[in-house]
Formats: C-alpha cells, sequence, structure tokens
C-alpha cells in the first residue's frame, strides 16, 4: 500500500523548539496566505524531521485538521517523517550509481541494518536514505555516512562498513 | 447575473454567466459523465471523465469545472471525446480490484456504470495493482482502498459537511491513497462515524460494517424473543432500493416484511422518539425553571455527540442526558417489556433498522444497558434491511400494508418527524407549548423550524416567556453554532443539531444514491416531505398522548424524569481527545 515510513524514534523535542516553532507559526498565521507548506518548511529545518507531536501543533495552530496536514507531508519528497539517525547512511541513487549497481549496494544495507529505505532504527542511531547524484560518478556507485564517503563500492563491501559503525 | 448564449452539440442554449458546461448541457438535455464531481462539495475537475471539446480551445476541457461563456461552442460526443473519456476509465479499471459480484455496490456502482456506459474493456490494461488493505477498525465502517478510485468525494463531505476532515489523500502519485493522518486506523481518530462518505463514495471502497448474518443467525435461534423496531427515516428511504420513487412511504409494506422475515415483534423506533420528547423536554422545562445549563443541546444523533465529545470535550453539559430514540426503545424492551413477558433480557434480541452508521458505535457505548445487557443488540442500516428482505425472497412491491405490534409499535406524529432536521424541536415544542401554557398550540406545524436549511432560529412565547432555539444539521453548521456556545455568546434556550445534512433522512445508512441523482434531485427534501405529509395526516401527532407512552409512565417508570426513568432512559457522556 503504502511507501510512507512512519517513524519508531522516540521524540525528544524541547521546550526551546517547541517555542520556536509557536513564534513560527504566529507569523504564518498572521501573513497574508498562511500555508501549510511553509508551516511544515519551517518546523522541519527546527526539528530535522515531521514526528505527530510536530504536525500536530502545526495543525492546532492553523485551525485545519491533522490529516490535511499529513496529506502536505507525505506528498512533497522534501518532507520526512523519520529523524537521521546518529550514523546516517546516503546512497546514491543517480543514473551513474545506479547503472553501477547500486540497488543492490541499498538492499544489502537494508539487510544489514534491518530498515527499509527511508527508516530510522528505533534508537534512533542508524537511517538509510537513498539520495540524488551526489556530484562525485566517477567513484560510482556512492555512499556517504555522515561526512564520509565510500566510493566504488560493491555488495561485498557493505557488511564490513556497517560492523564498523555498530562498534563505534 | 448577466445570460450568454452558447451551443451545446449544436443545441443553443442560454444559461447564467459562470454556469459549468456540465449544468448547460443539462440544460441542453444532455448529461455528460462524471465521477469525482459531487455538486457543491467535490469540484475538482481530477478525474477527466466529464471531458468535452470546446471550439478553438488548446485540448479537452473538464466540464464540471469549465465556465461557458458568450458564444462558446461545446461538443460532449465527439470520437475524440468518448475516446479519452474511455481511456481514463480503462486505466482506473486497470488498478480496481474487480470483485464485482461479490461487491456490496454491485448494480449500483458508477464506475461500473461508466464502465458500461463508455463500452470499456475492464481487462485491456494490466499492471500494478494497489494492494487491498482493509480498515475494519470501527464497528460501523470498513474501508477497502483496492476498490478506491481516488475521487476524493469521501474526503470532501467529511471536511465540508462535517468540518471532521479525518480522511484525506495521503502519499503521492501511484502511492496515493485515501487513510488518516500517520495511517492510524480510523477507530482511533476523531471519525464520528456519520457514514456520510459511505452514500458518497461512487465505488465499494467504503460500506457499513454489516451484520445481516448474524441478525439472521438469532432470528433461527428459538431460545431468543427477537423485536425489530425501525426509525423514523427507514419507512421512507426503503422503497427506493426497491426501485421505487424518492420518499416513497412504504412503512406498511416495510411492516409486512419485518414480519415475513421472522421477528417475533415488529415495533417501532417513533415509540422511542415519543419517550424521548417525554424525557427531554421535561428536562428542558427543568433546566428553564432552575437555572440549569442552557442553551440544551438535543442528543438523538450519536455522531453529534462523538462530535461533541471530541471536538468540544468542555461544554458536555449542554448535552441532554436522554439517551436517543434508538437507545431508550431498546432498554424499555429489555426492562418494562421483558418484566411483562416474564423473560430475562438476556434472551431478548433488539435489532434497529436505522438510517445511520453511527448507530452501530452508540450500540456499543457505555452506560447503554439499562438491563444490564446492551439495550440494542444489533444496529443495521436501511440498506443492510432490504438486502435482508431481498435474500429472503420476498417480493416486496407486492407484499400488503400491515400494521406494527402494540404496544411499542405505537407512536405519534411527533415522533415520527425525528426523521428530518427540525422535527425533534417540533415535536419537543409541541409538547412544551401545552405543558407550559395549559392548552394546544395555536397550530401544531412549527413551520419555523421545518426545511433543510443548515441553521434555522426560532423565537416561540410560551405564557410570557420567550424561548429562543435553533436547529442546526451538518456538523460544520454544528460547530459554527457551538463555537458561540463556548465563547458564551449563543443567545439560544435550545439547540437541536443533527449530524447529517437534511437530518437522518439523509443519514449515512440511507439508500445510495448516484452522484447524477445527488446533484439533480432534492433528496432529503422528498424524503422529508414524505415524513411531514404522514404526520399531517395522522390523529396523533403530541408525543404525550400517545396512550402506550402514558401506560409505560403508569405502570412502570412513574414520572419523566423520576429516579427511574432516569436510571434507565438517560446516559452520561465522555470528554474525548481530538487526535
Amino acid at each position: 500500500m503504502s511507501k510512507i515510513k512512519l517513524t519508531t524514534v522516540a521524540f525528544k523535542g524541547t521546550a526551546e523548539q517547541e517555542a520556536q516553532l509557536r513564534q513560527v507559526l504566529d507569523e504564518i498565521n498572521s501573513s497574508e496566505h498562511p500555508s501549510v507548506m511553509t508551516a511544515l518548511q519551517r518546523a522541519q529545518a527546527i526539528y530535522g524531521y515531521l514526528p505527530i507531536e510536530v504536525q500536530t501543533i502545526i495543525a492546532e495552530e492553523m485551525g485545519v485538521s491533522l490529516e490535511e496536514v499529513f496529506g502536505v507531508a507525505t506528498f512533497y519528497s522534501q518532507f520526512t517523517l523519520n529523524p537521521q539517525g546518529s550514523y546516517a547512511f546516503g546512497v546514491c541513487l543517480g543514473t551513474a550509481c545506479y547503472v553501477k549497481g547500486s540497488g543492490d549496494v541499498v538492499a544489502k544495507l537494508e539487510e544489514c541494518l534491518g530498515l527499509k529505505d527511508g527508516e530510522t532504527s528505533s534508537d534512533g542511531k542508524y537511517s538509510i536514505a537513498s539520495t540524488r547524484c551526489v556530484g562525485c560518478c566517477g567513484l560510482a556507485p556512492v555512499m556517504t555516512v555522515n561526512n564520509e564517503v565510500y566510493g566504488k563500492l560493491t555488495v561485498k563491501d557493505i557488511p564490513d562498513i556497517v560492523a564498523k559503525y555498530q562498534a563505534m | 447575473m448577466a445570460l450568454v448564449n452558447v451551443k451545446i452539440n449544436n443545441i443553443p442554449v442560454q444559461v447564467e454567466e459562470g454556469t459549468t458546461i456540465l449544468e448547460a448541457a443539462k440544460v441542453a438535455g444532455i448529461k455528460i459523465p462524471t465521477l469525482c464531481y459531487l455538486k457543491g462539495v467535490n469540484e475538482i475537475g481530477a478525474c477527466r471523465v466529464c471531458v468535452c471539446e470546446v471550439k478553438g480551445a488548446r485540448s479537452l476541457v473538464a466540464a464540471c469545472v469549465y465556465p461557458v461563456n458568450e458564444g462558446m461552442d461545446v461538443f460532449t460526443n465527439t470520437p475524440n471525446v468518448r475516446a479519452s473519456r474511455k481511456a481514463t476509465v480503462e486505466l482506473l479499471l486497470s488498478n480496481h480490484n474487480k470483485a464485482c459480484l461479490s461487491c456490496v455496490r454491485n448494480n449500483n456502482c458508477e464506475l461500473q456504470t461508466l464502465s458500461t456506459e463508455l463500452g470499456c474493456d475492464a481487462t485491456k490494461y494490466e499492471g500494478v495493482k494497489t494492494e487491498a488493505s482493509i480498515d475494519g477498525s470501527t464497528p460501523y465502517l470498513i474501508r477497502d482502498n483496492s476498490k478506491c478510485v481516488l475521487c476524493r468525494r469521501c474526503t470532501a463531505v467529511c471536511k465540508e459537511y462535517q468540518s471532521v476532515a479525518v480522511i484525506g489523500a495521503n502519499g503521492r502519485g501511484f502511492d496515493t491513497h485515501i487513510a488518516c493522518a500517520f495511517e492510524k486506523p480510523l477507530a482511533d481518530t476523531a471519525c464520528v462515524g456519520c457514514g456520510q462518505c459511505i452514500v458518497a463514495c461512487p465505488t465499494g471502497a467504503l460500506t457499513e460494517m454489516e451484520q445481516i448474518d448474524d441478525v439472521l443467525n438469532v432470528i433461527n435461534d428459538p431460545t431468543k424473543r427477537v423485536i425489530v423496531a425501525a426509525a423514523p427515516s427507514v419507512r421512507v428511504g426503503l422503497g427506493e432500493e426497491f426501485g421505487m420513487p424518492i420518499g416513497t412511504n412504504v412503512e406498511g409494506k416495510m411492516v409486512a416484511a419485518m414480519r415475513r422475515l421472522g421477528f417475533d415483534d415488529v415495533f417501532d423506533v417513533n415509540f422511542g422518539a415519543d419517550l424521548t420528547i417525554m424525557e427531554e423536554g421535561t428536562e428542558f422545562l427543568g433546566r428553564l425553571k432552575n437555572g440549569g445549563t442552557l442553551p440544551m443541546i438535543t442528543s438523538c444523533s450519536p455522531a453529534w455527540i462523538k462530535f461533541c465529545e471530541h471536538n468540544f470535550p468542555d461544554q458536555l453539559d449542554h448535552l441532554s442526558s436522554c439517551k436517543s430514540p434508538q437507545q431508550m426503545f431498546g432498554a424499555v424492551c429489555k426492562t418494562y417489556y421483558a418484566e411483562k413477558l416474564g423473560i430475562d433480557p438476556k434472551d431478548m434480541v433488539v435489532v434497529s433498522i436505522m438510517p445511520c452508521t453511527a448507530k452501530k458505535f452508540e450500540r456499543g457505548r457505555g452506560n447503554q444497558n439499562a438491563a444490564g445487557v446492551p439495550d440494542i443488540d444489533y444496529a443495521l442500516t436501511t440498506r443492510e434491511l432490504a438486502k435482508l428482505i431481498k435474500r429472503a425472497g420476498i417480493i416486496f412491491d407486492e407484499l400488503p400494508d400491515e400494521q406494527f405490534d402494540s404496544p411499542l409499535g405505537i407512536f405519534s406524529g411527533a415522533g415520527l418527524i425525528f426523521g428530518a432536521t427540525g422535527g425533534v424541536m417540533e415535536a419537543a415544542l409541541r409538547t412544551v407549548y401545552e405543558v407550559v401554557v395549559g392548552k394546544e398550540a395555536p397550530s401544531l406545524d412549527f413551520n419555523e423550524v421545518r426545511g433543510t436549511e443548515g441553521i434555522k432560529e426560532a423565537e416561540y412565547n410560551l405564557a410570557g416567556q420567550t424561548v429562543r432555539v435553533c436547529v442546526a444539521s451538518g456538523l460544520a453548521n454544528a460547530r459554527k453554532i457551538m463555537e458561540d456556545v463556548r465563547a458564551g455568546k449563543s443567545k439560544y434556550d435550545f439547540i437541536e443539531i443533527m449530524s447529517c445534512p437534511g437530518g437522518c433522512v439523509n443519514g449515512g445508512g440511507q439508500p445510495i444514491k448516484s452522484a447524477f441523482v445527488r446533484n439533480n434531485k432534492d433528496i432529503k427534501g422528498e424524503r422529508a416531505k414524505s415524513i411531514y405529509a404522514q404526520d399531517a395526516a395522522m390523529k396523533m401527532r403530541k408525543s404525550h398522548e400517545n396512550p402506550a407512552v402514558q401506560q409505560l409512565y403508569k405502570e412502570y417508570l412513574g414520572e419523566p424524569n423520576s429516579h427511574k426513568a432516569h436510571e434507565i432512559l438517560h446516559t452520561s457522556y465522555i470528554p474525548r481527545n481530538r487526535y
């Protein structure tokens, strides 16, 4: 049915973040055309993702239903319902990487981490996100983990890379 | 508004500027097929089934949203138009669960009709299909998205009529699906169960949670005394399921059919409605006299009650504590009537036939079990009753007219008009006026509170005291009224609220009409007219004159709002979260 990836990570929003969000929503509500999309963009900038706690505040403050907010949040690929993991695995699915087998790399990574593309482990440590071209096609297929770049990967390389982060 | 001249298939017509092609074509006697369009509610031009050619236009246009202008030349039936509509529907069918033979909407499905009318090949395109994902989390509704065409009619009525908006389109592209926020099951949301989404759905994606087989089983159980009773609106809807004109009153045939189905007692929820007036009218007069919480708001409509609990949990004191007519009826069956018969209420099964899906939720609420067992065992919709009748092989239109059984099948015109918006208010006024003023009201027709408008108001002088009343139907209208109540700005003493626009006659359990009928006929008006006609022809038009109700108080309950009446006929409410 749905490719929507709901988060299993516990919400750790702070009072400061909430105050910031409410201020942003006040601004948006007093603008000429208050839009849910703008609210979601600003909220994601504050929290890094859009969990139910955040979307509920947006719905209440903007006087729309939670489903209307969720509908927008799941329509646009710019929005994410999951926080980035402490170790964020990004696999390039751009043309060059894909031709060189990055699809298999994602599959192996999913297997090793027990997560699907777009998900974050419930302890918040690992996440997988397929990305567009990261701009170093010469290294295809490419994977990034936070700021580390791994190039010219094969499926066989993945278990060792994963093990390295699991040991950290 | 200026008039413009246009030609539809070379037929000249004159229509108001701004009229859509769809409506202009109707004037020219041409029906343009539609799927997503519901007049005034869902005008989004999304499905492309209504496309037409406009001379000089770059491409085909969606007739449902395209306004006509002076001199426009429209063609609704060209080879190009036909090919486009056909391809659109064939593509929809490529991702449709075509289990039509066992589908609840077989022969009453707008997609099926379109496919036939447009000459589609239902198997032309084979491809990936949306997986069946069934939400059967509530006791009243099933969603099966493998039959969904994403027309958004359900989400539109949920938001526009009801201001509930718990369903919407999630995801994008092929993964788009109608569901709740965060993919929650419907039961975990502020859904009120009104069923307006079901009657708006063109296909079998939405349907009530059926209990037909359970009812057939209890009828066949010789150890059970099985009682059936129908709500006022059922008798003016049921005939439509058998091809009769909208609003045909089939009370006599309905009674005959129920008897032939094998129910032991054929009673009427109208009796419960008369009883509601006794209790609610007394409660209102008490609040008026003793400075109780005003405005008092009616509690007959279970979807309204749930709406209030979710959205106005701080205002529950305004709700009458009276159970709904359905629940009062069941409670009286299982206490008074069971005692009279000398049987254990556990061996009694009460089946209600309702124009409503929320009644399936209401029967399972807490504090609805006067005899220690549920007041109502099964709440079926008008549609389910029609299916029971068809399954039993009863030739409905050839049935004789029969009478309800006594004593709980006796009712007044006041109980009957509960089916239309304003009916409860009018029924209450007929009795309250007489109690306060000491003589019958100059006219028993309180026309100010009749009609299908969403919000009506009136003032009545009762022995020097002005009583200000308001009647609202459709929960979006109720929300407006309640915002004022919450703000302390409400000027009313007594408010009637019904969840469905037009009241129960237009409930979510009533026969499903195609969008074409909905867009062009006043369904709720026709059904209401039929109810008021029966009331006008009745001798007994006031609830307090109902002899069976009088006898019930005399033999069993004592006075209205007595301690015993409270135990059996009143209930309580709980605050609920919005999310």
